[in-house]
């Protein structure tokens, strides 16, 4: 997993509350076996005016050109900021696999989905929860001509803009895996013994289970 | 010290904690093509074995299609990922109902059918609509594919402990009023993120007295209204339904199981972080009208004014779901023209779910402005039951189209879907933008609500037409 420990980047303000997991990549591309390759198809019914499907060519697709994505001065951008309930619906991780393949390593919004916001550490994008007076200045700051351009240091847990510093929370083993771009499967080998341990006095009280 | 039922099982789960992190052993595992791929890719490239075989219960279900099914997937890419599934259980010797097999259907359907799905159990699924299965008094969470590959290989995952909120619904449900009802209800009250960070434990008199499949209905919805889990307690309901299915449990085993299940309720004085009491004799038949859950209203009312919401936020969000939904503020929901009906979906595509919408369609016919009606059974079993009752001849005399089992047109990722434009009334989960084909507009109800706007070719109030 990529890690994450300071990041530097332009504010993409996609000013929308909601926005579910089919709308970040539609159905039609979780066919796909792979991990990779979803960043074209990111928010593609928002960002196309022409039906997407599997295999079409990006470059031959019509650009909806007021989609935020495809405005010019957010082009470049890799830190997304939204309303409230950002990621809910379906727990497909093709989601995070979509905004991190197109290169959105932070979420900035009010709340959360559960499953989302869980999907998102385990592939290298930080999602923060910031307030709702935050949400409101970052969006009139990223919607302005000049735009917003933030730092995010997870090890200290800031958010730092040009006038100003904001603090926010992180589970304390989220961050480590993230700073440390860990995989948590081989941290929880490591207590193998322990699961066994455990399985042993459970089905001995649960026999029914053992099947 | 008293406890609520999420308490007491997760605590019976907790191999180790950390810091209010737990290592949660899980016990059920529940596979489908979709959300699986990568997660047995990462085994494979990390050479790392599955921890519990048979813990595992897979099935296509997502991209299955309801047709011709003796011609094999036609789409390509569809096949490689059921293909990929079958390879993945042949490798791993996992049992897998294929889609030739009589037991393949939605996978929250086949689970609690088959008995797989046990009060006190763990269990996950890498899929949301997993809450359903808190029905049966277990502690169900959908989760993400790394979340797939981490139980995969650890039998556990990594987990916070939920808030918890109670959901009291007493009182008696009118006729034609349904657990579909009851969930939109609550997500219209409590909104899409009211449950977020909780258990729900729905309780009360009107949840005593639904069926099974009304309570898979109401907790297979309580991630719409944000919680990843619903639960609700044990009784003689959910040990009859478990009866004598093919995993459940047998002899001695099932009565020892018995006596355990019948603790797995919340204590009487159990404490809970948020508590929400809801009269059902107050709940009508639900409508959305909008391109979120909480988008919702009574069949007899009319679509909200944006602007009576409180939030900016809000009203930009209900201005824009009106112009999706191509709907004004102010129209009655009666007013509604369809042009599609889908009866189906982990929510209601079972076998209840079929006879209550075949009683309103039974000798009538389906309007003429209708392109589309169809019904797809939860499972082949669900399938051959409901014809063993004569229901698909119903439907069929009605014109309605009579399917194979799989998730259809809940999410369109066969070709059954709608196309721009087209209006849909559907007993399923989501009526997100696009979420049944690209610019296709959703309207959630209830099967007796669905069965009776086919009739109509419009919403009506089912407790009238029928």
């Amino acid at each position: 997993m990529l890690p994450i420990n300071k990041h530097q980047g332009i504010v993409i303000p996609l000013d929308r509350a909601n926005v579910d997991t089919d709308a970040i990549i539609p159905k039609q591309f979780l066919k796909s076996i792979k991990k990779s390759g979803f960043g074209p198809n990111l928010f593609d019914e928002w960002r196309y005016l022409d039906h997407g499907e599997p295999g079409i060519n990006p470059e031959n697709r019509e650009l909806n050109p007021d989609f935020i994505l495809n405005k010019q001065n957010y082009r470049e951008g890799t830190i997304l900021l939204a309303r409230e309930n950002f990621g809910c619906g379906s727990s497909r991780e093709h989601a995070p696999w979509a905004l991190l393949d197109y290169g959105i390593r932070i979420i900035l919004a009010p709340s959360f989905a559960d499953i989302f916001y869980g999907n998102c550490f385990k592939n290298g994008i930080l999602p923060i929860q910031i307030s709702d007076e935050l949400t409101d200045l970052f969006f009139k700051k990223a919607l302005s001509e000049t735009g917003l351009n933030l730092t995010i240091d997870l090890e200290s847990q800031l958010i730092l803009d040009d006038d100003d510093e904001y603090g926010f929370k992180v589970d304390e083993f989220k961050k480590h895996c993230l700073l440390k771009g860990l995989d948590d499967i081989g941290l929880t080998l490591e207590y193998g013994q322990d699961i066994k341990d455990f399985e042993k006095l459970y089905y001995n009280q649960y026999p029914w289970l053992t099947k | 010290m008293a406890l609520t039922l999420y308490e007491k099982i997760f605590n019976r789960h907790v191999v180790r904690e950390d810091n209010d992190t737990y290592l949660i052993y899980i016990d059920r595992h529940l596979v489908h093509e979709v959300t699986s791929p990568q997660a047995f890719e990462g085994l494979r490239m990390a050479d790392r074995k599955i921890w519990r075989t048979n813990s595992i219960l897979a099935v296509p279900d997502h991209n299955v299609p309801t047709t011709d099914r003796e011609k094999g997937i036609l789409d390509p890419i569809s096949k490689i990922q059921i293909d990929t599934l079958d390879d993945n259980c042949k490798k791993n010797k996992l049992m897998q109902f294929q889609m030739d097999d009589v037991r393949q259907g939605i996978v929250h359907v086949i689970g609690p059918e088959q008995g797989s799905t046990l009060p006190g159990m763990t269990i996950v699924c890498g899929d949301s609509h997993t809450s359903t299965h808190g029905a049966f008094g277990a502690l169900a969470v959908g989760i993400g594919t790394s979340e797939v590959e981490h139980v995969l290989a650890t039998q556990c995952l990594i987990l916070k402990k939920f808030k918890t909120m109670l959901i009291n619904v007493n009182g008696t449900l009118g006729d034609h009023v349904s657990a579909k009802d009851i969930a939109l209800h609550v997500i219209g009250q409590i909104g899409t993120a009211g449950g977020t960070g909780h258990a729900i434990e729905f309780a009360g008199s009107a949840i005593k007295n639904l069926s099974m499949e009304g309570r898979m209905t109401l907790c297979n919805m309580a991630i719409e209204a944000g919680s990843r889990a619903g639960l609700i307690g044990v009784d003689n309901k959910t040990i009859d339904y478990l009866k004598s299915k093919p995993f459940a449990p047998a002899g001695e085993n099932w009565k020892k199981a018995v006596t355990d299940w019948k603790n797995l309720v919340s204590d009487k004085d159990a404490q809970f972080d948020k508590k929400i009491e809801i009269d059902a004799s107050s709940i009508e038949p639900q409508v959305t009208w909008g391109t979120s859950p909480e988008m919702v209203c009574s069949i007899n009312d009319k679509i909200p004014d944006p602007l009576q919401e409180k939030s900016l936020s809000n009203q930009k969000g209900y201005q824009g779901a009106l112009e999706y939904m191509g709907l004004k503020q102010g129209t009655s929901i009666k007013d509604i023209q369809l042009d599609k009906i889908f009866i189906g979906s982990c929510t209601n595509s079972r076998i209840e779910d079929l006879r209550k919408a075949a009683d309103i369609v039974k000798t009538k016919k389906v309007a003429t402005n209708i392109k589309l009606a169809l019904v797809v059974p939860g499972s082949g079993l669900v399938k051959n039951q409901a014809e063993e009752e004569g229901l698909d001849k119903i439907f069929i005399n009605a014109g309605f189209e009579w399917r194979d089992p799989g998730c259809s047109m809940c999410l369109a990722m066969n070709a059954d879907r709608l196309e721009p434009h087209e209006r849909c009334a559907s007993t399923s989960n989501r009526n997100f933008e696009g979420r049944q084909g690209q610019g296709g507009r959703t309207h959630l109800v209830s099967p007796e609500m669905a069965a009776a706007a086919a009739i109509h070719g419009k919403f009506v109030d089912v407790r009238e037409a029928s």
